[in-house]
């Protein structure tokens, strides 16, 4: 019974942790409903241009590595764009093995899903390509709706969870 | 590599083995047919020794899940016949019971359990049927949920699902608050729940064998989705694909020769059939949109899938020999994951219907259509062997469960968990 106490008491710290750590951010998703695109903070504010002053730091000089998408849609936005451009920049210059992480809302079913967020893995590590990267470093894994970011059951927690998320493999 | 293998199958049986009934599923009906038969079963008689479990509890049980029943509590009874000679039938009309199951139960000299059991309609009063059963102190749900296959068979003319089991995937958070990902295997009834695999990273889609002593599913323990294996026995396991990009999906064969699946691995998911005996892979499917979630007609000779080719998702259909590819769908905009019934002609799937998600029935022939479920956000609909059932998974509070509907939505009822979103039910064949 205890335990039961102890846990619940440790979720609602793990909860309010992540909605904290939601709402900081929540700006750069607001524009997603509105369909706007909206010059969303956070995103693509980077100055680090030269590719050389990063190291392996995906997200050094505050370069967004999570990219947000609408509802049953693979394609990038223009904040995405504008951030995967320096992206393609550093990774010239200093090529890294990446992981395209492409993940999707719980709407509809599992395994279609798994296929929506490869869509949306594989529209980043295209974009990429087009800019020159080596696709031979680029690697897209869809986790279709396995890892949520957002475990509510609303348009905020959804559109949170359409993204996708690059990290060094 | 095999004595790495070996090692992972020791390994998983361990752990298959320590975790005993922690999570297990309960029911909760909400709502039977309008007519249900009455029906009493009295406590088996025990002539010789306690049974470790309480038979006719279970059987009773059974019976009411199904629906068609309703059961008639023991403290009500008058008698408890242990056979034919003991039964007073006007005992059994007087409280508006229609059938009567009565039985009793004897240790025979090797250890094991005989329990005779006996179906009695009141009105009639005469005895429709009679049998023995054996087993052992491990195997009372069995010998229970074979006397309700038995009941259920003579009073509805189908065979009954009892003896059935689950597969099914809870995701938990840990304690260090990660996110564990647990396979599961229960009795019909979510008793008797063993765990089959336990990991930090994503679990999905569960199948079956058609023998039933196999399991098929999605695990990215290697930091991919991989298919692998699994025997239920003795918790050995072995990966089956490592394709660049998606692994999913898959579905074994009637036959127990092949498995579907999806691959992604020319670029675009495709619909695949690997071979066990010859070991290859064949593309069934060649179209840029995005074919999914393949499964089997009960004759093996098609596929049913989900593909967007037509602009949404929607099911379709193909010959195995010829290729000719139909389209069975065409009410609303999302169609997917189909699974049909054992009469090869009830289709369900994932419907889409005012931006709610439930599971709908169509049939084939007719093009009857219906929404079975009144829940949102319904998913992985799976039909009993005896096509009386579909469980799905559903959200309630926030919280995943399995939830259950007879085939013609007149019965409902939900499996919750203790703990975790319970996810992807997988409904055995016949064992």
């Amino acid at each position: 019974m205890s335990f039961q106490t102890i846990k619940t008491g440790f979720l609602i710290a793990l909860l309010s942790t992540f909605l904290a750590a939601c709402s900081s951010t929540s700006t750069e998703d607001g524009s997603m409903g509105a369909g706007a695109d909206g010059s969303a903070g956070g995103v693509a504010t980077g100055t680090a241009g030269d590719g050389s002053a990063y190291g392996d730091d995906l997200s050094a000089g505050g370069l967004a590595t999570v990219f947000y998408f609408d509802f049953d849609s693979s394609t990038l936005k223009s904040e995405a764009r504008a951030a995967l451009n320096m992206h393609a920049q550093r990774l010239k210059s200093n090529p890294l093995y990446v992981r395209l992480e492409g993940h999707g809302d719980e709407r509809g079913t599992r395994e279609y899903n798994m296929a929506l967020g490869e869509r949306r893995a594989n529209a980043v590590k295209e974009y990429l390509v087009l800019q020159g990267v080596n696709g031979e470093y680029l690697e897209a894994i869809s986790y279709g709706e396995e890892r949520p970011a957002a475990l509510g059951s609303d348009e905020s927690s959804w559109s949170m969870n359409r993204r996708v998320e690059m990290t060094k493999r | 590599m095999l004595k790495e293998k070996l090692l992972y199958g020791i390994f998983a049986l361990l752990l298959a083995l320590a975790v005993n009934v922690q999570a297990e599923l309960t029911i909760e009906i909400t709502s039977g047919v309008d007519n249900p038969m009455v029906i009493a079963v009295a406590p088996i008689a025990e002539k010789s020794g306690v049974l470790p479990e309480d038979i006719s509890d279970i059987v009773s049980a059974d019976l009411q899940r199904s629906g068609l029943f309703s059961t008639i509590p023991r403290t009500n009874m008058l008698s408890f016949p242990g056979d034919q000679s003991e039964i007073y039938y006007r005992d059994w009309r007087v409280l508006g019971a229609q059938y009567l199951v009565f039985g009793n139960s004897e240790r025979l000299p090797d250890g094991r359990i005989r329990v005779t059991f006996g179906l009695a309609e009141v009105l009639g009063e005469k005895v429709v049927l009679s049998q023995m059963v054996h087993g052992r102190d491990d195997s009372i749900r069995d010998i229970a949920h074979y006397i309700s296959d038995k009941v259920y068979e003579a009073l509805t003319g189908i065979r009954g699902a009892f003896s059935t089991r689950l597969a099914y995937v809870i995701a938990a958070r840990g304690g260090d608050g990660r996110q564990v990902y647990r396979l599961m295997v229960s009795d019909a009834d979510g008793a008797r729940e063993r765990l089959m695999l336990e990991s930090t990273e994503p679990l999905m889609s569960p199948g079956w064998s058609p023998d039933g002593k196999e399991l098929v599913y999605v695990s990215f323990e290697t930091g991919r989705p991989a298919i692998f294996r699994q025997k239920l026995a003795d918790a050995s396991r072995r990966q089956i694909t490592n394709f660049k990009g998606l692994n999913g999906a898959p579905a074994w064969s009637p036959d127990g020769r092949k498995l579907a699946m999806v691959l992604s691995k020319d670029g675009n998911p495709e619909i695949y059939i690997h071979d066990f005996v010859t070991g290859a892979f064949t593309r069934l499917t060649n179209h840029f949109s995005i074919d999914t979630e393949p499964n089997w007609t009960p004759d093996g000779n098609s596929i049913i899938f989900t593909s967007d080719r037509g602009g949404s998702p929607q099911i379709y259909k193909m010959n195995l020999a010829s290729g000719a590819t139909e389209r069975l769908t065409f009410r609303g905009n999302y169609n997917a994951r189909p699974r049909l019934a054992p009469d090869g002609r009830t289709l369900v799937m994932v419907h889409r219907d005012n931006g709610q998600f439930h599971i709908a029935s169509q049939d084939l022939i007719t093009k009857d259509f219906r929404i079975l479920s009144g829940t949102f956000l319904d998913e992985s609909p799976t039909v009993a062997p005896n096509g009386a059932m579909l469980l799905y998974a559903t959200k309630r509070s926030g919280k995943g469960l399995l939830a259950a509907v007879s085939i013609d939505a007149g019965v409902k009822f939900f499996l919750p968990a203790r703990e975790g979103d319970v996810r992807e039910p997988a409904w055995s064949p016949f064992l």
